[in-house]
Parts: C-alpha cells; structure tokens; sequence
C-alpha cells in the first residue's frame, strides 16, 4: 500500500499525491519513510526532501519544518518548499552571494542576525544543489528522447 | 442659473470621476478574491498546525513553554491591523473604533498598553492620540509572504517572552462576507493549551524530543496566526473598497442624471428667450412700420 504524501506550506499546498517512499531532512539526519511507519513527528532541518514514486524521483528544496506520519500518511508542514523544477538558479545563486556578504561582518552582527544569515546560506546551497541535480537528471532523459527520433 | 458651459463642465468632471471610482471598484474586487484564496490556503497549515499542538498537550506530564505561561496581567500588546490607504469607505473607522474601545477597558484598570501597528491609518490615528507604539509596519503587500510577515509577529513574541507585555492581542477585520466585515480582537499570547488527545499522544515517536517539537511548532503557528489576520484584514479592505468605490460610481451616475435635467432646463430657457426675443423685436418692428405708415 502506498503512502499518501501532503506538503504544506502557510502559503500554499505545494504536493498531493500517492507515493511509494519519502526520504526527509530530520534534524536528528536523514531518515527515510515507507508504508506502514510507526507514528512520528519530527522537526525538519533545512535540506532535500526526496519522493520516490516508481521509477519517477522528485525533488524539494525544503526551509525547515515537521513531518509527521500517521496511518500510511505522511504531512510535512513546511516554512518553505519548492519543487526542484521551480527553483531559479539565478535567484538562488543571488541569495548565496548576498547570504555570504552579510556573513563576512560578522563581527557587526548580533548572534540572532547572524544565525539568520546562516539559515539564509543554508536554504540558497540547498536549492542551488537540488536545482543541479535535477538539471543533471532531466539531462539523460532529454538525449534518450533525441534517439527515438 | 449657471450657464449651460458651467453645467456641462461639471457633467464631465463628474463622469470622469465615476469612470476612476468605477476601475477601482474592479480592481479592488479582484484583489479581494485574492486575498480571500491565499487565507483559505493557508488555513491547511494552521489546521494541522493545532493537531499537533494536540498531541503534544497530551504528552505524559504536560510540557511548557515561554509562549505558554499565563501571568497576572499588568501590561498589554495589542497588533493593530489597519490599511495604508483610504478610500475604503468605514474600514478603518470600525476597527480603530473596536480597538480605542478594548483599551479603554484596560486603561481603566490602570493596564499600559503597547501597539504594533500594521498599516498607516491606524498608526497615524494612535500618535495624533498620543499612545505607545512599540513598533509600526506599513507598505505590507497584498497577499504577502510568511517570511515578510514573520518579523511582526516576532516583535509581539519578543515583547511577550520579555515580560514587557503579560498579553498579546489582534485586532484585525475579519472577513465575513463581500458585504459584512467584523472588527475582531483575538487573544494572541499566551497561547491556550489544546485539549490534550491522549489516545495519539502515546503512539508517536517524537523527534528528537516532544519539548523540542514543540518549541518549534508555537512560534510558527503564532506567525500563522498574524498572517492569516493580515490577509483576512486585505480581503476586507478591498471588500470594503470595492462596496464604496460601487456606491461613489452610483452616486455619480445619480448627478449626472439630475445635471443633465438641469441641462435641458436650462438649454430650453435659452431658447424660449431666444425665441421671445425674436418674437419681441418682430412686435416691436411691426408696431413701428405701422406708426411710420400712418404718419406717411
């Protein structure tokens, strides 16, 4: 029996659908979901979350949140999550360079300041990483296509 | 009687006036579709959100949290949720009106209050009366991210956990309907315990500890809390836009009706006159070609 997997941000249902596995960012490390898990409630750290549904692997940068599994039904509330298709590498790379600018006057920041920075570098390397391995994904596809014809 | 030239001036501007108030109307009608889907979207979230604070409550010796602790109430927070713009027909007025009402209740008992203003209206209405603003945004988008959102609801956290405030209130317009919305203060912090389920709540694997979990899931659902006041309050605001901006274009149309009539009137006038004259010099010419005929 499949999982039922619901990502859910304040803003927006971001995904809804039936999938085979789920492998989330835990704060505790990696941790991976299949059909019949025990109840769990974790938070999240920022990372990938990766479904896998068949032979199909999808990707989502997330910026944190919980997940929590109940009954073959996994809900991750998360702050942000984007579809590895839906990010923007230029906007991302953006993020990482200014992230990194406002990290190099450390000593000017306060300690909750920097710790934002921080997340904010996290969050842009993280996107930037799961957008490439996408890219590098689709690549293999797209050329395969190219033979049939 | 003004001229025809004056009336048929003022006619246009008129119009002209109505044709603005009417691309309001439909801009602000739009808007307010808007803001109505992201609330409804978000309410996903903070309905899950709650669930979890459940099973948590019902976590084996109760846990606790700063955002928790009820204390006897000495000072207030209060985040004030008003529009940057006017033309919004009694929005504002109804909230501000709400809002001076709960803090008098306060005041009278000698309770300080401090304000975080969302919006320049109520911000400008609070100094011209001389409260205390802790903290003022404005410029707030429509249908604003949760990240921009955060930071108010941080500043109202802060204020909280600090003990500046022992209560944190909202007072925002909800969104009943295109035609009814209600001003609303809602208790913010602390943040009621949930009825515990205890049934769940020993079934679940915590990661990596309830405590932490928890410390996790308050300050999110506090920020969710504002942002779905915030975009509750748009959709009103363009709401109560919208119904003004349809009665400005009504009304207009209701003096153009009645200037036209005066229009005619007067266009009318002006030819009976006209015609008078006509007729008078014609008389008055006749007449003295017959005087000149009987002297010849």
């Amino acid at each position: 029996m499949p999982l039922r997997l619901e990502i859910v941000t304040g803003e927006r249902l971001v995904f809804s659908d039936e999938v085979d596995m789920v492998i989330a960012p835990g704060v505790e490390g990696q941790l991976g979901i299949l059909p019949k898990h025990a109840p769990l409630l974790t938070a999240l750290s920022i990372g990938e979350l990766r479904v896998k549904k068949g032979q199909e692997e999808l990707s989502f940068a997330i910026g944190g949140g919980f997940m929590e599994v109940y009954k073959d039904k996994v809900i991750v509330l998360a702050d942000t999550a984007e579809r590895a298709e839906e990010i923007d590498i230029a906007r991302a790379e953006e993020a990482r360079r200014r992230a990194l600018e406002s990290l190099k006057e450390r000593g000017r920041l306060s300690r909750e300041e920097f710790a934002q920075a921080e997340a904010r570098l996290r969050k842009a390397v993280t996107r930037i990483k799961v957008a490439q391995r996408y890219r590098r994904l689709q690549l293999p596809k797209f050329e395969e296509e190219e033979e049939n014809v | 009687m003004e001229t025809l030239r004056e009336i048929r001036r003022h006619i246009r501007s008129v119009r002209n006036i109505s044709q603005i108030t009417r691309a309001m109307e439909m801009v602000a009608a739009s808007k307010m579709l808007r803001a109505q889907q992201q609330a409804l979207a978000s309410r996903a979230y903070a309905q899950k959100a709650w669930e979890v604070l459940t099973y948590l409550a019902g976590q084996p010796g109760g846990l606790a949290h700063p955002l928790y602790e009820a204390r006897p109430v000495k000072a207030i927070g209060i985040i004030l949720i008003t529009s940057d713009r006017g033309l919004c027909g009694p929005y504002n007025h109804n909230i501000l009106r709400a809002a001076v009402q709960f803090m008098l209740g306060y005041m009278d008992r000698g309770i300080g209050i401090r304000l975080i203003t969302v919006g320049r209206k109520g911000r400008d209405f609070m100094l011209r009366y001389g409260h205390n603003i802790v903290a003022e945004f404005t410029k707030v988008r429509d249908r604003p991210t949760i990240m921009e959102i955060a930071p108010i609801a941080r500043v109202a956290m802060d204020e909280f956990t600090s003990g500046l405030v022992d209560e944190v209130y909202i007072a925002y317009t909800r969104f009943v309907s295109t035609i009814t919305q209600t001003p609303t203060i809602m208790k913010l912090l602390p943040i009621e315990k949930p009825a515990p389920e205890e049934r769940l709540a020993a079934l679940y694997i915590f990661e990596p500890d309830p405590q932490t979990v928890l410390g996790e899931v308050l300050p999110r659902f506090t920020e969710l809390q504002v942002y779905q006041a915030i975009l509750e309050a748009q959709a009103s605001e363009h709401s109560a836009r919208m119904v003004a901006m349809r009665n400005a274009t009504e009304n207009a149309q209701e003096l153009i009706n009645e200037l036209t009539i005066r229009f005619n009137k007067a266009r009318q006038w002006n030819i009976t006159r006209e015609m008078m004259d006509i007729a008078g010099g014609a008389e008055a010419l006749r007449k003295a070609r017959g005087i000149r005929a009987g002297i010849a």
